[in-house]
């Protein structure tokens, strides 16, 4: 197998050095309970302490506000379940879009099945919710609005400010689904009305298992995990101080770094992307062209499958990913892809590709080369593309 | 995730092409589930599968079991093909994971179907055949590109 190249950055990233070394203490040296009275914890609670200072001031927040979690899904949970009972007695109406992660679409169900009624906005072709169906959405029993700051399959960044807005004049709480978005594109929970935020340390360089919820100050959001009084007793469990030492990190580096990190992995994207629509045939881009994530490539190839892609990159030791079904498990291809309209056998040969600053122009060319011949095999294997080439001649 | 035999005929896969003038074609799958398999097959007069060719759209799995199957049916009577489960295509490629069956059992489908439409070319009836009930038509009408 030649080198790695790994380009699934939005499946999960690699800890950075620093992250890991300002981690490292943590575990053998300071590994004291941040909730005990001797001074011997001290240390963790300062670390904790830190870390919340670090990530609020990314969002401009006040650390009060951030609560950590057990990451993104944990967030995602806790901002849906426990808003919609503490305003159950306002109204029991959900606004959320089709396009979310599932940890939120899920938990969108789940609470249907309790009672609550869930709007699911469609989205335009590049993948944007319309604010005008969004206006139109708004009853006089919504309590939330849920729409993510930008998508983890096409990387459309939705107008969250627009959003914010539209929530803050009828008097309607706004989470956003955080996830992809925080660390990559700017956020501020003030300017953009942001009554909540969730994201996660392993998709900014951080460790695994380690997130938080930002709730604003005032608002009614019950305990999630019940069982102590950390997180202002909102969220109880020992704290994974490793884990939010290393989130600490990760945000503050994420913030410095974030402007010319996306103008590094924006100049390789759009190489990319110009490369594979130039010299590929039958082959569309997902998404917006511009308000995307800096490092996030999404194209669908006409008449072939994903995973045979996947794999055939992989033999060339390119990580990458697909919205096909058999990547997810399901009949059924990525819900993203038919929610901005792809008829399901276009959905099912698309390839993501997700950058970071260790990809180089060489391994972006490197990948397009390989996928040209990976192409070019699986449809010359392909019943759909026999008879779209048998329709042509005719 | 895949054995070593499944690897093997995905990244060869054996008889992968069409044959012109073939005895039989069977096309079965459904590109909404993103898996269409077509098997040709050249069947001489003495009712023997001379030579078996494949095209599939579909997972690595898919392509597996297609290349494994064309190989099963070489040299098989009709009869014989017939008999070719989608168990003898999974057992011969060292087992799939249990979310990829249907691809063994599209397989033993698209040769059924390759020998049904061999049956009706030639108002023949192969005992055991039933007529194939994939059909993949739904494609068609999407090709708005």
């Amino acid at each position: 197998m030649s080198k790695l190249i790994y380009l699934d950055n939005a499946a999960t990233t690699k800890v950075s050095e620093q992250v890991f070394e300002a981690m490292k203490p943590f575990f053998t040296e300071y590994y004291g309970n941040p909730s005990s009275v001797y001074s011997f914890a001290d240390e963790c609670g300062k670390a904790v302490d830190e870390a919340r200072d670090q990530i609020a001031k990314t969002i401009g927040a006040d650390k009060n506000e951030i609560y950590f979690t057990a990451g993104g899904s944990e967030s995602d949970n806790w901002a849906l379940k426990a808003t919609a009972e503490a305003y159950s007695n306002k109204g029991k109406h959900i606004i959320t879009s089709k396009i979310e992660h599932h940890a939120i679409l899920h938990t969108c169900q789940y609470l249907e099945k309790q009672g609550f009624d869930v709007t699911y906005l469609d989205v335009q072709e590049n993948g944007e919710i319309s604010i005008d169906d969004l206006k139109a959405a708004i009853r006089p029993d919504t309590i939330l609005i849920s729409i993510m700051a930008a998508n983890n399959e096409i990387g459309t960044i939705e107008p969250i400010k627009d959003i914010g807005a539209v929530a803050r004049e009828n008097g309607i709480l706004f989470h956003t689904d955080a996830v992809q978005a925080f660390g990559h594109i700017p956020l501020d929970v003030d300017s953009m009305n942001i009554d909540m935020l969730s994201a996660s340390a392993h998709k900014i360089n951080g460790p695994k298992g380690i997130g938080f919820l930002y709730i604003r100050k005032g608002i009614r959001s019950g305990s999630f995990i019940h069982g102590g009084a950390q997180e202002r007793r909102r969220r109880a469990g020992t704290h994974n101080v490793p884990g939010i030492v290393g989130l600490g990190k990760a945000a503050e580096l994420a913030a410095v770094s974030m402007k010319e990190r996306a103008e590094y992995e924006e100049k390789i994207r759009d190489h990319i992307i110009s490369r594979i629509l130039d010299e590929i045939p039958y082959v569309r881009l997902n998404g917006d062209a511009k308000k995307r994530l800096p490092n996030n490539v999404n194209v669908c190839f006409r008449f072939i499958e994903g995973e045979s892609m996947l794999m055939l990159l992989d033999q060339n030791g390119v990580c990458a990913s697909s919205g096909s079904a058999c990547t997810s498990g399901s009949l059924d291809p990525s819900h993203v892809l038919l929610a901005i309209g792809l008829p399901h056998e276009i959905a099912h040969g698309s390839l993501r590709l997700t950058l970071s600053t260790d990809t180089t122009m060489e391994n972006a060319d490197f990948v397009v080369d390989k996928l040209k011949g990976i192409i070019e095999r699986l449809r010359s294997m392909s019943p759909l593309y026999e008879d779209f080439v048998k329709k042509q001649g005719k | 995730m895949y054995s070593e035999k499944v690897m093997d005929h995905f990244n060869n896969p054996r008889n992968v092409g069409e044959i012109e003038d073939a005895s039989g074609v069977g096309t079965v799958g459904n590109a909404k589930c993103g898996d269409i398999m077509r098997i040709y097959l050249d069947i001489d007069d003495n009712g023997i599968i001379k030579e078996a060719k494949f095209k599939t759209f579909g997972c690595g799995a898919a392509v597996a079991t297609s290349s494994m199957a064309t190989e099963l049916v070489k040299g098989k009577t009709i009869q014989e093909a017939l008999e070719i489960t989608n168990k003898a295509v999974m057992e011969a490629l060292d087992g799939l994971p249990p979310v990829k069956v249907h691809c063994s059992l599209l397989a033993e489908e698209a040769i059924h179907a390759a020998l049904w439409d061999y049956a009706q070319k030639n108002n023949i009836e192969i005992e055991g055949l039933e007529p194939p009930v994939s059909d993949i038509s739904e494609h068609e009408e999407e090709e708005n590109y």
